[in-house]
């Protein structure tokens, strides 16, 4: 890994994606850069979650290349080291919280450590207390953190997150977020897609996609400022308006 | 593939199964209602009935496990968790071959249950021994799950999915010696029955019927059996697909 740390963790370049007959991705190019929490923020329809898709390799891509931690996506190789939670919860209702985790973590690791880590997981995401729960009996928001805990459980270099703390109370979003950016400064690097503009602030960089392209990669601080208003929203309107204006 | 990886895939199958009782209750209790009405009908005539019964323990393992592996594919394929996996560590062959072993092991539960009910309870009489009976009866549930991982793939939803049962067993039932003689059939009827992997098990069950020791065309019926569940969980490999639109 070393030498290779200025590398980006995921590049995409000339990325074209068709679903269900329609251009989703148009020649997208973007990079996220390792051991950062980065934002890919935009409306729904956007496509979003196609562009995630394509980062864990199960999308099919019509042209472009998509580069993760120096592999082509989807590589063998990866799939120790990516860690992705879709944006409807995937994980098996008829399971049992713990037995979820548990067989997530058995896919990474042998022995103890699956025990282990799969307690670290549940921990985490704040389902301490309901290991022993069936997961279709929980409500929608711990549902959808016993799918984040089995995205985490791997101990992935890349987190792709859709929309992570959608449906969670506020005090659950923010220790979420404290979460990811302490992963951050342990070097993984997280991407995490919302629809809701206040999500922004809590990133250290933003990719703003519209219609299928980026149409901003910067700091938080640097959209505001480049659209010259405090609040994130009205910014990206301005930039939506601006970026609708200028000639492609 | 990878044994961890492909056994903590079949304990997690099984953990499924069992917080599900009233399936398992169902795969238990469903074929020896079958063969109680078996019985009634045929009240008077024993002999048919140990024919009929006997083919009937074949078939049972064959129906259900179809149906069930069919919707459990497409549920894996619904709920997001099949894309999931194929971001990690598991293997395609890892993931068939763990709803084979699983449902392959609640297929022996059922097989032993049903046969033990047919042989005890009422009273069915074969030259060979049930045991032979039961391995047949196994091959045939794995040759339904085979058939049913393979066809799930074309169904995208559960409706489809149940209506592939009818086109892909009820064919091999009806052709399969149960109702008229292979032999008797008209020659492209013959040769139709004699590419459905059913009607290799059914004459392996009239083997087990008619001869005390195992024959050679027994043997060969069951390797035939198996082959075509190989090929079926490994045509459901390709058709398996990592990335999708």
């Amino acid at each position: 890994m070393d030498g290779a740390t200025n590398e980006p963790a995921v590049q995409v370049q000339g990325l074209v994606v068709d679903r269900g007959g329609r251009r989703v991705l148009d020649g997208l190019d973007m990079s996220v850069p390792r051991g950062s929490v980065t934002g890919l923020l935009g409306p729904s329809g956007s496509g979003k979650t196609t562009l995630m898709r394509a980062v864990v390799g199960v999308q099919l891509v019509r042209s472009g290349t998509v580069t993760v931690l120096g592999e082509p996506a989807g590589s063998p190789a990866l799939r120790h080291s990516v860690g992705y939670l879709t944006q409807s919860p995937s994980v098996y209702p008829d399971l049992t919280v713990q037995e979820n985790v548990r067989y997530f973590s058995s896919l990474y690791f042998r022995g103890s450590r699956r025990r282990e880590a799969a307690a670290e997981a549940i921990e985490a995401v704040g389902l301490a207390g309901t290991e022993h729960q069936l997961v279709g009996s929980l409500s929608g928001g711990q549902h959808s953190r016993a799918s984040l805990a089995c995205a985490l459980v791997g101990d992935p270099q890349l987190l792709v997150l859709d929309e992570p703390t959608v449906g969670q109370d506020p005090v659950l979003r923010e220790e979420l977020w404290a979460r990811f950016h302490q992963l951050a400064e342990r070097g993984v690097t997280v991407l995490v897609s919302s629809h809701v503009m206040d999500e922004a602030n809590r990133c250290e960089r933003l990719l703003l996609i519209r219609e299928g392209a980026i149409i901003a990669d910067a700091t938080p601080d640097q959209v505001r400022e480049h659209a010259g208003t405090t609040d994130l929203d009205q910014a990206f309107l301005t930039l939506v308006r601006r970026h609708e204006g200028s000639p492609r | 593939m990878s044994l961890p990886v492909f056994s903590s895939t079949v304990a997690r199958i099984l953990r499924q199964l069992r917080h599900d009782h009233r399936t398992i209750a169902l795969m238990v209790v469903v074929p020896l209602v079958f063969l109680t009405l078996l019985y009634f009908m045929y009240d008077d005539d024993p002999l048919l009935f140990d024919r009929v019964a006997l083919i009937m323990l074949g078939i049972f393992p064959f129906i259900l496990m179809f149906l069930v592996t069919s919707i459990a594919m497409l549920r894996e394929r619904t709920s997001g968790t099949l894309e999931r996996l194929f971001t990690t560590p598991v293997a395609k062959l890892d993931l068939l071959f763990a709803y084979g072993v699983a449902f392959g092991l609640a297929a022996a539960v059922q097989a032993t249950v049903a046969t033990a009910a047919a042989y005890l309870l009422f009273g069915l009489d074969t030259a060979g021994s049930a045991v032979w009976a039961v391995v047949i009866a196994v091959a045939n549930a794995l040759l339904g799950v085979a058939l049913g991982l393979l066809c799930s793939a074309f169904a995208r939803t559960e409706f489809q999915a149940v209506q592939f049962m009818p086109v892909v067993a009820i064919p091999q039932i009806l052709l399969c010696g149960l109702f008229v003689a292979r032999e008797a059939m008209a020659g492209w009827l013959n040769a139709l029955s004699d590419v459905l992997p059913l009607s290799y098990a059914v004459e392996a069950l009239q083997e087990v019927g008619t001869s005390a020791d195992p024959t050679g065309l027994m043997l060969r019926d069951i390797g035939i059996v198996a082959g075509a569940v190989v090929v079926a969980l490994v045509l459901a490999a390709a058709t398996l697909r990592r990335r999708t639109s």
